[in-house]
């Protein structure tokens, strides 16, 4: 059975927890007022600009490595899921980190990561823009931790209801059934 | 192949309830199962009047003038911060004298409290925002409270303050100056306190917890609100207006320095007066801008951006009042159209 390259297989559990931490600080730091608050905020931006990073290199990874391909018994509907909520993970995982920025920057917040750090304003000052990004941002967090929800569902089928060989092309170790030849 | 007799339905519900257990810690960490949990947007909503918040401002210190000037630090304060702002030398400043009210329109004899928002900038590309206010102490130790506390004031219940300050024994410093305190004729008289603590790092990488203030160089001079409300309900912004055409208005930027065991997490609480106070500079004041298109407007005045070597201490407001400005920075920019900018303006 042919997988992912360990270096995609690495990036995607790295990123997995990255994004997941991400997607629970920012909705835990928009709900509360105590001095963890900031202590959120101050991990939500830098692992943003990481993810941003780390997106980046795996897409282009993927562009030189490709993906096995999906079992050609997959009913189309299904590979066309596949397909398209696939362009969709690595079109937020690109976009959420720039709108997060873009917003700070038409709010003329000073994007700092560590300490000394800033990252340059990437938009001027506009209320409009800002409303738009901040929009943007809130709303497709949700949608990105619906879409991870139902990746996690599809990955698990694969696995456990398909049988089919799709999970464990990502999963991080060999799993029993692919070392042993099949009966 | 071989498969287990496995029913794919056990799979399948294991496979559900991961989803569940998922979707279920993220609402929960989204507070979705805790209405009783302090979010911003709680915290925002309990500052506006009964007949809702003005739609485009502020949500609270509304009513403000904002101005132009320079902060003229002295070299003092480099020894207690490691801030470029404290390095002897002369930095942009942009702020905002303002009163502590929801309405945008309050007649300036009905405010008790006043306030000045600052953002200090400096070469090195830092800024240090502040927001001060003229009473000596906070009216309360907690986050928690200051929204019991708009929940009281707001309240229609006659007996809601009084439960409230006897839950809350912290008020009554602040409750004595709000009732006893003279009142000043102009902005340009007041002393603004940041009341909340912070930690100052030297360059030796020592902490210092501190407090500030601007301390007027304009002699105060009292006047009683009856006699305040007759000058007029705007009063207080053509009189700074008319000072600071003249000439430029100026304060003293003093830093105090905390004593092991004051009480640096509990802002209404004051610290004994013989402690150690630097004068770090002179806040100078040297032109009054537009406020409704002016350079004010776009600023949060988020006391949590601060330079390297300025930071938050135990005090637990910083954090609060950062959520709590964000939330009312993204309401205010999002209502635009109901404060709009005069038509002259093309900024985008």
């Amino acid at each position: 059975m042919i997988r992912f390259t360990p270096l995609q297989r690495l990036l995607h559990w790295l990123m997995a927890i990255g994004i997941l931490a991400m997607l629970f600080i920012g909705v835990g730091m928009v709900s509360t007022v105590m001095p963890k608050y900031l202590t959120l905020v101050s991990i939500h931006k830098p692992l943003g600009i990481a993810i941003l990073v780390l997106a980046l290199i795996r897409l282009a990874v993927r562009l030189r490595y490709r993906a096995p391909a999906l079992p050609a018994d997959l009913p189309q509907p299904m590979k066309l899921a596949a397909y398209l909520s696939h362009y969709a993970l690595y079109a937020l995982m690109i976009a959420m980190p720039l709108l997060g920025w873009g917003m700070l920057s038409a709010a003329a917040y000073p994007v700092v990561l560590f300490g000394v750090v800033h990252l340059p304003s990437i938009l001027p000052q506009s209320d409009s823009l800002h409303t738009l990004l901040w929009n943007a941002h809130y709303y497709l967090a949700f949608a990105f931790f619906a879409l991870i929800l139902m990746h996690v569902a599809a990955a698990l089928f694969h696995a456990f209801v398909r049988r089919d060989g799709v999970f464990e092309a990502m999963a991080p170790v060999p799993s029993h059934e692919e070392v042993t030849p099949a009966e | 192949m071989l498969e287990p007799h496995r029913s794919p339905l056990g799979s399948l519900t294991l496979i559900a309830i991961v989803i569940a257990a998922g979707a279920a810690a993220f609402a929960y960490t989204a507070g979705w199962f805790s209405p009783e949990r302090l979010t911003p947007t709680r915290l925002v909503a309990a500052l506006a009047p009964p007949t809702g918040p003005a739609l485009g401002h502020r949500r609270n210190h509304a009513k403000g003038i904002c101005f132009t000037g320079v902060f003229e630090a002295n070299g003092a304060g480099a020894e207690l911060s490691k801030a470029q702002v404290f390095a002897r030398g002369q930095y942009p400043a942009l702020g905002r004298f303002n009163l502590g009210t929801p309405n945008p329109d309050a007649a300036d004899a009905t405010v008790r409290i006043r306030g000045f928002g600052i953002r200090i900038a400096t070469p090195d590309g830092k800024e240090w925002r502040s927001a001060m206010i003229d009473a000596p102490v906070f009216p309360v130790s907690t986050p928690p409270g200051f929204y019991e506390l708009l929940i009281a004031s707001g309240s229609k219940d006659p007996n809601a303050m009084k439960n409230f300050v006897a839950a809350h024994p912290e008020f009554a410093p602040f409750g004595d100056w709000a009732k006893n305190a003279p009142w000043t004729d102009s902005y340009a008289e007041d002393r603004f306190n940041s009341l909340n603590s912070f930690v100052f790092v030297d360059n030796a990488g020592a902490e210092h917890v501190v407090r500030w203030s601007l301390l007027p160089a304009a002699q105060p001079v009292s006047i009683s609100p009856d006699d305040l409300a007759k000058r007029g309900p705007d009063f207080l912004e053509q009189d700074i207006a008319q000072r600071v055409a003249s000439a430029p208005q100026r304060w003293t930027m003093a830093v105090t320095v905390a004593n092991p065991g004051d009480p640096i997490a509990d802002p209404s609480k004051a610290w004994p007066t013989d402690r150690r106070t630097v004068e770090v500079g002179t806040l100078i004041v040297q032109k009054i801008e537009a406020e409704q298109d002016g350079p004010c407007r776009e600023i949060n005045f988020d006391p949590t951006v601060l330079p390297t070597g300025i930071q938050v201490s135990d005090d637990p407001f910083p954090a609060a009042r950062s959520a709590a400005y964000m939330k009312s920075y993204d309401l205010r920019t999002a209502e635009a159209k109901d404060y709009p900018r005069t038509a002259t303006s093309t900024k985008p």
